[in-house]
């Protein structure tokens, strides 16, 4: 196994900065708006995320939740072994909201199908949006696009896309993986 | 891990302490699914399931009804007061004939102890015990051990004392509640007159114990088992009220101890019996609780089983 790393913090610090500005701008103050972690790795993301808006924009208590969609998946029974399910915690109602989902990685947009499903079991959002950091856009296979994206990254698909979380919350690194070294 | 290391269940003696944790950890999950407006999820969409109750049941067969419904699988129901067992076929024929609808997974209550281990012998399904006879009962061990984490606030047992009362001999729950504590390194003490308490219990590396004042001012929990009248073809002891006297817990006896165990029981109440109303409605009480926890637990059961199943498109 073999790791290139693609970005560092510096790089990721300016991405995610940019987003959370992105974030801001089409939302405002964020009244009417629930950000929503996908589990189990888009809900660092969506923490980083609310931490730069209250630090930069001092939005303190922007409503999020974290959703995980293991339950509504198309591919149970069809893997080896099934997933494991996450904590899902929406406390805010989404009914007639703004609702942002947040994802790491954005690759085939099935997790995001199954996502957009369970969702439905919390009530009906005026509109939902989808920002991933890092989007891998010829690898989907339903017809999902994100509105908000960190970075397009265009690999093999051997190759898997990894972040690296420090301690205290901030993103270190993304690398990408591949199963077998190269040629 | 993320799979069952069994392809049925048909008793916790079986199941390895991962498998526990695993059972768990999926439950706490479909607890949140059964708290949310739309309580349903599709994951079962593919599954049948066949429910055959060959012994009245209210409350485990509804719990697992809902699971499986929650699940959004295909439910089918049977209760042998109404089928063709009354006519002479067989254990295997009845489910083999129900299994040629094309079913993949069946909940089996039975009189005899063994009867579900002997249908996953013959039959192509999995299956899932919900009591045999006076054997196992495992979905209620599990809720039970689930309910315990939760009223304790801990995610293992190590070390909690449980105390089990009552009519050890008739039960099918004290059983699979006694291995599945071990399994996760609870203590175990079986409370209740002598001649409800089969011979050799302590071999099991139990304690026994008659006297029931010593008994909860030892547990952290204690779980009261129905005096199973039905079940008694002899007289076990002189009279009901001697029997309350000494292993009835109301408020009390309660009162009495220098703390009070969470008290749970896995239903139908005798009330006034093994338990006194003012107990059972109680804050000590989880009974309720443990209802809820039954159809998260077996919905992450009947889910870890469908994983494993190998869905008819790819056959």
């Amino acid at each position: 196994m073999t790791q290139k790393r693609l970005f560092g913090p510096e790089e990721l610090g300016i991405i995610l900065h940019r987003l959370a500005c992105q974030l801001r701008e089409s939302h405002s103050d964020f009244s009417s708006t629930v950000l929503i972690g996908l589990q189990p790795r888009g809900m660092a993301l969506a923490r980083a995320l609310s931490q730069i808006l209250a630090q930069d924009y001092g939005l303190k208590s922007i409503a999020t939740g974290a959703l995980d969609a293991t339950f509504f998946r198309d591919d149970f029974r069809r893997r080896d072994e099934p997933i494991r399910a996450n904590r899902t915690e929406i406390e805010h109602s989404i009914e007639g909201k703004r609702v942002v989902l947040i994802d790491d990685v954005l690759y085939t947009g099935r997790t995001l199908r199954a996502a957009l499903d369970a969702l439905h079991a919390f009530g009906r959002p005026q509109r939902t949006e989808l920002l991933v950091l890092i989007d891998r856009r010829f690898r989907r296979e339903l017809p999902i696009q994100p509105d908000y994206v960190g970075r397009h990254v265009d690999a093999l698909d051997t190759e898997k896309v990894r972040l690296e979380w420090a301690e205290d919350g901030k993103l270190e690194s993304v690398f990408l993986v591949s199963e077998t070294p190269a040629p | 891990m993320s799979t069952l290391s069994v392809p049925h269940l048909l008793g916790i003696k079986d199941l390895t302490p991962e498998d526990l944790d695993l059972i768990f950890k999926t439950a706490e999950q479909f607890k949140e699914v059964i708290n949310r407006p739309i309580k349903k999820v599709p994951s079962l969409r593919d599954i049948t399931v066949a429910n055959l109750f060959f012994e009245n049941s209210t409350r485990t067969r509804l719990s697992f009804e809902l699971a499986e419904k929650r699940l959004s699988a295909d439910v089918v129901n049977f209760s042998a007061a109404q089928s063709s067992v009354k006519k002479g076929e067989t254990l295997v024929d009845t489910v083999n004939n129900i299994l040629a609808m094309k079913v993949d997974l069946v909940v089996l209550r039975h009189s005899a102890p063994g009867a579900a281990y002997f249908l996953s012998q013959h039959v192509d399904a999995s299956i899932v015990n919900a009591g045999d006879g006076a054997h196992e009962h495992p979905t209620q061990a599990l809720l039970d051990a689930f309910s315990m984490r939760e009223a304790l606030g801990r995610d293992n047992l190590k070390g909690v004392k449980v105390a089990i009362v009552g009519d050890i001999l008739h039960s099918r729950v004290a059983l699979s509640n006694i291995f599945c504590l071990q399994k996760l390194g609870a203590e175990v003490l079986v409370c209740g007159p002598n001649t409800l308490i089969p011979k050799h219990l302590h071999e099991l590396g139990v304690l026994v114990e008659s006297d029931l004042n010593t008994a909860l001012e030892w547990a952290d929990v204690a779980n009261m088992l129905r005096v199973q009248h039905e079940r008694m073809d002899l007289p076990y002891f002189p009279s009901l009220p001697e029997y309350i006297a000494q292993y009835g817990v109301d408020r009390k006896r309660l009162e009495q101890l220098s703390r009070i165990p969470v008290i749970m029981h896995p239903g139908p109440i005798n009330r006034g019996v093994e338990l006194s109303s003012d107990v059972a409605d109680s804050e000590h009480s989880i009974i309720l609780q443990q209802v809820e926890n039954g159809v998260a637990i077996r919905m992450a059961v009947l889910y870890l089983l469908a994983a494993q199943r190998t869905p008819h498109y790819t056959s």
